[in-house]
């Protein structure tokens, strides 16, 4: 290969570089894996951080926002894992399984892996790169094919996270819920890395929450790679919260087989610069497909959704609905694009996104985008951003209800729109608590 | 003393006067029916009684029992007991109509510093009130007026009505989109409210609805002033020969 490596500028991409050299050799992972963290490095080293010349990270320019790159986290101590039993006391009403990372590292006292369901399997991704597990290997990577450089700097640093196979035919009954807490007593960089298979016909529900004890100040990139088997029914709801890093990277890597049912959720209140990327590819036909998601900004927050769906073969449906309420100087970027494949045939694609501003000095910025090279779909895209309806208010607030109870009302009625789409109704309730919570901070 | 007194009231709605000096006294037990061609100023006289933005006031008085309430905010107003029916009733999804009905009558508790309704006897009271207004559960669970008729919206007002037991209610142009039928319903509805408590003011267009409610006084509006009161006859006799002759009076 013939390409120019770019010079290394800024403080961030220098950090990363000497981070990568002295930690390269204590990741896990035998030669294979240390080659697929080069080439992966490399990548990174030949771009730099994506900035706002990038198309795609148009609006979340990491070479600015990335100042410096955290060293990376220590393996937590017995003073990190108590913190971090407080702060996952989170959605205990879904009764889930609870599989909980510590900064970055699988804490099996913390999870509860009693009694797996049948087909169920359960493991830690450095203990499978460091043991050369080869159905991991075979995977890892596969799904989805991506240049990204946020990918690429997962795939050079990644450490630990969670390998979970559901067999074929196999349904849980209780959903599985992955929690990432940041509790490091210094600010650190974390990189998790996650593989999940649901295999054909199979029933799962994956929630993952990523939160912390110690305020914003992480550095977090986290990665899931996620096979939904023909006829499995997947939903995937991942909650970025309080602590869930000064900069939050998240990327779902996703393919959806033949008459699956797939529902993915983004719910994001915290961070204070967030991107969650979601690269989603239909390889069989007849599926139905939900992704949508809910924001809600305040002071400075920045949260970044940048969607691929990739109709790659016919007769598949989705359905993209996002909405952000932005307070303060909240600023929220949609950037959505479907693309419909020229064999993609009978493809229903619909999109939303929708900003309710709350202060004159919020910002939303949607970019939906279709691509379609097929001749006989139905795709459509709408987005629309502004403030509450004044009329709605006035209706509320003439039968005796205060203005901000009122508002209140008309904002959980705003996001309960795309969080009706989670089948889960205990985990619905559970986050329309949060939006209220929400809105009491608020005031 | 008046439950209801408004003098010399001006109102302007985009740098337009709308009402030019309105006078009307209101009763305790009393139903007064307005009635006015198109652009008289009937809606705006409803609107600007429930404190919507947007109408300013540049001169006169609203006293609900002797007290201005031209200051206050909208919800304040309803706490007081002020209730406007809308002509057009808004669909909020997303808020269902027993969370909208609960929020609005404890709100109103709250204020007024009575302990809140606990579930059940709220629960009770709706059934009660909906019942008579032909109103199902279905429709009590979905968003408020979401997927609602016309007919099926205006009878949700009198339901929030009757649950919020407002002294001063206040109906505009309840009439319109409705079929005999619902208007049957709807005026029911209203006449169970009757009470020597309680006074209503009916803005209509039509004397229609003054079968069904029959008013104690009858108020003609015209350029935005009351231009003649009378008794019930006044309605039939507006029906007879219709506004024009208002119009050239207030000219």
């Amino acid at each position: 290969m013939n390409v120019e490596v770019r010079p290394i500028k800024t403080a961030a991409e220098t950090a990363l570089a000497t981070n990568f050299a002295a930690v390269k050799r204590a990741l896990p992972g035998a030669a294979a894996v240390s080659a697929l963290r080069e080439a992966a490095f490399h990548r990174f080293e030949t771009e730099g951080l994506p900035h706002r010349r990038v198309e795609e990270w148009k609006y979340t320019d990491l070479r600015a926002l990335m100042r410096d790159a955290k060293p990376l986290a220590d393996a937590p101590d017995a003073a990190a894992k108590a913190r971090a039993r407080q702060a996952m006391a989170v959605l205990s009403s879904i009764e889930a399984r609870t599989v909980v990372f510590v900064d970055g590292v699988f804490a099996p006292e913390l999870s509860d892996l009693a009694d797996l369901e049948a087909g169920l399997t359960i493991g830690s991704m450095a203990q499978g790169l460091a043991s050369g597990d080869p159905h991991l290997v075979a995977h890892l990577g596969k799904l989805i094919t991506t240049d990204d450089v946020a990918v690429a700097l997962n795939t050079a640093f990644m450490g630990d996270g969670a390998v979970i196979r559901v067999a074929e035919g196999a349904a849980l009954a209780r959903p599985i819920h992955l929690v990432f807490v940041n509790a490091g007593k210094e600010p650190a960089s974390v990189f998790v890395r996650s593989l999940v298979m649901i295999e054909k016909g199979a029933r799962a529900m994956l929630v993952e929450s990523h939160i912390g004890s110690n305020g914003d100040e992480d550095q977090v990139n986290a990665a899931l790679e996620l096979k939904v088997g023909d006829a499995a029914h997947v939903d995937h709801v991942k909650i970025t919260g309080r602590g869930a890093g000064a900069l939050h990277v998240s990327t779902l890597m996703a393919t959806v087989g033949a008459h699956a049912r797939f529902n993915e959720f983004l719910f994001t209140t915290g961070g204070a610069v967030v991107r969650n990327q979601l690269f989603v590819r239909f390889t069989g036909e007849g599926t139905v497909a939900g992704i949508r998601g809910a924001s809600l900004l305040k002071g400075r927050q920045h949260a970044d959704t940048t969607l691929v769906a990739d109709h790659a073969v016919a007769d598949c449906t989705s359905r993209e609905v996002f909405k952000s309420v932005l307070d303060d100087e909240g600023r929220s970027v949609f950037q959505g694009k479907i693309i419909v494949r020229r064999h993609a045939q009978k493809t229903d694609a619909k999109m939303a996104t929708h900003a309710l501003l709350l202060s004159d000095t919020a910002e939303a910025n949607n970019k939906p985008e279709l691509e379609i090279f097929a001749d006989d779909v139905q795709c459509g895209h709408g987005a629309t951003s502004g403030d509450l309806d004044e009329d709605l208010l006035f209706y509320l607030r003439a039968r005796g209800i205060p203005a901000n109870e009122a508002e209140a009302l008309l904002i959980q009625a705003f996001v309960g729109e795309a969080v009706e789409g989670i089948e889960h109704a205990g985990l619905r309730d559970a986050l329309m608590d949060q939006v209220v919570a929400w809105l009491a901070a608020r005031k | 003393m008046h439950l209801l007194e408004v003098k010399n009231l001006h109102v302007e709605v985009d740098g337009k006067k709308i009402l030019n000096g309105l006078e009307l006294s209101i009763g305790k037990g009393s139903v007064h029916a307005i009635m006015g061609p198109n652009g008289s100023g009937k809606s705006t006289l409803a609107h600007v009684l429930a404190g919507k933005a947007d109408y300013v006031v540049t001169q006169g008085e609203v006293l609900l029992d002797g007290e201005d309430i031209l200051a206050l905010a909208p919800d304040e107003r309803a706490a007081k007991g002020l209730f406007l029916a809308f002509q057009y009733p808004l669909e909020i999804p997303g808020v269902a109509t027993m969370t909208f009905l609960r929020t609005a009558l404890n709100a109103q508790r709250k204020k007024r510093g009575e302990p809140e309704l606990l579930v059940p006897e709220f629960i009770k009271r709706v059934n009660e009130v909906s019942g008579k207004l032909g109103i199902d559960k279905d429709m009590l669970r979905r968003g408020v007026n979401v997927g609602f008729s016309g007919g099926e919206k205006k009878r949700n007002e009198i339901l929030q009505m009757a649950l919020l037991e407002p002294r001063l209610c206040v109906l505009d142009e309840t009439d319109s989109g409705l079929d005999i039928d619902a208007l049957k319903v709807v005026s029911e509805g209203v006449n169970r409210l009757r009470s020597p408590e309680r006074a209503f003011v009916v803005i209509t267009h039509y004397q229609r609805l003054l079968d069904y409610i029959v008013p104690d006084v009858v108020h003609v509006l015209s350029k935005g002033r009351i231009v003649k009161t009378g008794g019930k006859a006044l309605a039939l006799e507006l029906e007879a020969t219709g506004y024009a002759q208002y119009r050239d009076e207030a000219a």
